[in-house]
């Protein structure tokens, strides 16, 4: 930290109107659960799961769905007991409004657990590979947005020297407040999720992160924390984007990952909360992620709030039940800074999901996109020291290797350039458009590797028949050759035989 | 007069002999260009583009004689790798990347004759006489060969659909 | 000493080749689009040019003045560039594929940059001496490739700029080079005096 840092305070990030309350401060509830569930089998980075149901099938509320395939993926379970309807495409939570496959339930009206067979009587006394192998069976994958699946994380620990697990509590992004909730209504299960994940990894001491304007989930977790000295729980200053982790760590442990590392680099693991709590559901009874909660908020909600939302409940159904006051200007899942714009209400929740944002026109206001001028706002809003005016030109002129020399890679996506632009540049759908094209052109380049492997083997098959065939002709004029022979000794010696007999 | 001649002859002389030296020195066999180029084209020699064969092609982008938008199977990125490697600028923004096609089996027509897999350059269809013929997705590059040599028409060129996986955000319309 | 350094300065930024003497502008505008061909190009000008004011002095102080025949300078010094450029091209096609790719048929116009031949034929007017006309061929080759090399960086951020459709190119190339070229003509004002 340079001296101007410690003098003026970091320099990086937003301060946005937070909006979580008041629909932070209202209790929990329990949302009705709908007729129909669609559980996507891809709600996770990496492949998607496989189905192991059939069409007709009854499964029980948490019975695996689809397994995990792949060294990177995670299981799908049964978000509530019911009959297999369908395996087949439903709308992705994704902007692009594409299908991705998934199976759809229909509820049987009854709430049964899937009967858990081993349960630990004392979770602690489990081996840390046993707690890894239990998390990735409940398909447990990080709960604060990039749902990457968690036990490949708590594996990492042994390998990699893991010594502090950092809790991220920091739920930065306005609007949200479903971490908040569940750390002031779970607190006890949440520390002791987060102790199990010590466990797990092997690391001495765990850090929660909680953003010093949820000051009744920072008591909570305090208390549900004091017995245990091995976890503390560190308010940090509200500031978006607080919740990214590489912000999170550098401002509990005053150190900086490294451009291209991770902070796993640095031996400590970042892990959100709600993360936590799902591990402590499934060591301790056996129950996989199939429900979570999920913030409703935003002008165009009857009641915002927090709900207990199984996966797979479609946005449609959440919003016959919650009710809206008028149509909403934009439906987005998450965060309004990295949320997905949702292309419609036929779509499922996802483990993923922290929100459901339904904004009026007024809060989803923005503006007209216009020239830059250069004010370099956006410089001094990111968070990992970018140049996003200049990267954004380079990337409309097409010049995407001159983004990635100057940084794109680096790009966390936050949309704190976006917010403070005064010209209202989607900067951020540049950084993306950028990444994803540049990620195409790798899959092309990759594919183009492939064919010439391709061309190269069949060039050797052709060369290896035209070399069996030319052996085969030589082999059949041989033994031709020596049938000739043969013939013509035995006429020979026929011809012998005829002249002695003569 | 004839000192104007001679010394304009011995100068001449004298530089043609240094340059022809220098030349032999500096030798360049073929034109490494050409080789780096190649390399970096699809090499199934599908022949698309009109010339004969990856090599052919990359000749003809390093003569000049060919826009770097020319290979289909390469597409866009291809393009845009060529034109860094030349030096040329490039306007892709005019070029319609209709995205990667790759060849269906209608299988209700297909009667395995086992024409399309002999000109496959990739080995991609999968048959044998009297079978119905399949295309393996991931090893087919869509150059189109099989689709003339299919006698009844069982072949076709079909977009490789959009996922997720592969989905890129819109370049936003600059206002 | 000091008159070969101002004569390094003078000829680089005062009386700037390109910018004051509008000479050699086909490479200025043909090979200013990004700065690594700019100094490819400004390097193998610089070579021709220094080694062009050495040899064409020799020429025409051992060769074409006791033999009086003046009349053949012209055709004397374009052999001598040619030959140079000729040898350049064979080096760098060698050394340098991408960069021989870049330039393109730059390189060997190298010949017919008239900033070469001119450099050559002020030597003989102004009856430099040997050092002189070198440094004179130096000075102006550095002010070459100086003003290269600011030309494509400019136009490099150019290439971000929204410049309207029927400026786009070319056009607005020739806007920047004319203030570029305003910029170098306020050396003018410099006294060494």
């Amino acid at each position: 930290m340079g001296l101007m840092e410690k003098i003026f305070g970091a320099g990086w990030g937003i301060h946005p109107a937070d909006r979580k309350r008041p629909a932070a401060d209202i209790p929990l509830r329990r949302i009705a659960t709908p007729s129909h569930l669609y559980v996507p089998l891809q709600q996770h980075i990496g492949a998607p799961a496989r189905p192991v149901v059939l069409v007709g099938q009854k499964v029980a509320k948490g019975q695996l769905l689809a397994e995990a395939q792949g060294a990177t993926s995670a299981a799908i379970h049964a978000p509530r007991s019911g009959t297999i309807v369908s395996v087949g495409d439903i709308t992705a939570p994704h902007a692009s409004g594409l299908p991705v496959a998934g199976i759809a339930i229909e509820w049987d009206g009854e709430d049964r657990w899937h009967e858990p067979d081993d349960l630990p009587a004392d979770p602690f006394a489990l081996a840390p590979e046993d707690i890894g192998r239990r998390v990735a069976a409940a398909g447990i994958v990080g709960l604060g947005g990039a749902a990457f699946p968690s036990a490949l994380k708590l594996n990492l620990g042994k390998r990699s020297g893991i010594h502090t697990l950092i809790l991220n509590g920091g739920e930065c992004e306005p609007y949200l407040s479903c971490d908040d909730r569940l750390m002031r209504d779970f607190a006890r299960e949440t520390v002791e999720g987060i102790r199990l994940m010590l466990h797990a990894t092997g690391a001495r001491e765990a850090l929660v992160g909680i953003e010093d304007n949820k000051p009744e989930a920072i008591a909570a977790m305090t208390a549900a924390a004091a017995p245990f000295g091995e976890v503390q729980v560190r308010p940090v200053p509200a500031r978006y984007p607080m919740g990214s982790e590489k912000h999170l760590f550098s401002t509990l442990t005053g150190k900086e990952v490294p451009a291209d590392g991770r902070t796993t680099d640095l031996g400590v693991l970042v892990h959100n909360v709600g993360t936590a709590y799902a591990v402590q559901q499934a060591i301790r009874l056996g129950r996989p992620l199939v429900e979570r909660i999920v913030t409703l908020n935003g002008g165009a909600w009857h009641a915002p709030g927090n709900c207990v939302v199984p996966v797979g409940m479609l946005v449609a159904d959440i919003v016959t039940a919650v009710g809206l006051k008028q149509d909403p200007a934009r439906l987005i899942m998450g965060g309004p800074m990295m949320g997905t714009q949702l292309p419609g209400t036929f779509v499922p929740v996802v483990k993923g999901t922290s929100g459901l944002l339904a904004l009026t026109a007024d809060e989803a206001a923005a503006g007209e996109a216009q020239p830059c001028i250069r004010c370099s706002s956006c410089v001094r809003a990111c968070p990992v020291g970018l140049l996003p005016l200049e990267m954004a030109a380079r990337i409309r002129t097409d010049d995407y290797a001159g983004a990635v020399d100057l940084g794109l890679k680096d790009c966390i996506a936050c949309g704190c350039c976006a917010w403070v632009c005064p010209a209202h540049i989607p900067l951020v759908q540049y950084f993306g458009h950028a990444k994803g094209e540049l990620a195409a052109r790798d899959r092309a380049k990759l594919r183009t590797d492939a064919t010439k492997r391709l061309v190269a083997a069949r060039a050797e098959r052709l060369e290896r028949e035209a070399k069996e065939k030319a052996e085969a002709a030589a082999r059949r004029k041989a033994e031709r050759a020596a049938q000739k022979a043969a013939e013509a000794a035995a006429a020979a010696a026929t011809a012998d035989r005829t002249t002695e007999e003569s | 007069m004839i000192a104007a001649v001679l010394s304009l002859t011995l100068l001449g002389a004298a530089l043609g002999i240094g340059l022809g030296v220098a030349a032999r020195r500096f030798a360049v066999e073929g034109n490494p260009m050409v080789d780096e180029v190649a390399a970096l084209m699809p090499g199934s020699n599908c022949g698309q583009c009109g010339f004969p064969g990856c090599p052919g092609a990359a000749a003809a982008v390093v003569a000049g004689e060919a826009p770097p938008t020319l290979c289909p199977p390469g597409g866009k990125a291809l393009a845009a790798a060529l034109a860094e490697k030349l030096g040329i600028e490039l306007d892709l923004s005019g070029v319609v990347d209709e995205g990667p096609k790759i060849a269906l089996v209608a299988e209700e027509i297909c009667i395995g004759c086992c024409r399309c897999i002999k000109v496959c350059p990739t080995d991609a269809i999968l048959g044998a006489p009297k079978q119905i013929h399949n295309v393996i997705r991931e090893a087919c590059t869509g150059c189109g060969n099989c689709i003339e040599r299919c006698p009844t028409e069982a072949m076709s060129m079909q977009p490789v659909p959009m996922t997720l996986q592969h989905w890129v955000w819109p370049k936003p319309a600059v206002a | 000493m000091t008159e070969i350094l101002v004569l390094l300065i003078t000829t680089a930024l005062v009386n700037n080749v390109v910018l004051v003497k509008f000479l050699g502008l086909c490479p200025f505008m043909g090979v200013s689009r990004n700065v690594d061909s700019a100094l490819g190009m400004g390097l193998a000008t610089t070579f021709v040019i220094t080694l062009a004011s050495a040899a064409t002095w020799m020429l025409e102080h051992w060769l074409l003045a006791p033999l009086g025949l003046g009349y053949l300078r012209i055709l004397t010094f374009i052999l001598v560039i040619a030959a140079t450029v000729q040898f350049v091209e064979l080096v760098v096609k060698k050394a340098s594929p991408g960069l021989y790719q870049a330039l393109g048929i730059y390189l060997p116009l190298i010949t017919t940059n008239c900033a070469v031949l001119g450099i050559a034929l002020l030597n003989v007017q102004e009856k430099s001496s040997f050092a002189v006309s070198i440094a004179y061929g130096f000075g102006s080759a550095l002010g070459f490739t100086l003003v290269l090399l600011i030309f494509a960086g400019l136009r490099e951020r150019l290439a971000l700029a929204r410049v309207p459709a029927a400026f786009t190119g070319a056009p607005v190339g020739f806007v920047l080079a004319g203030l570029l070229s305003l910029a170098f003509m306020g050396f003018a004002g410099l006294n060494f005096k």
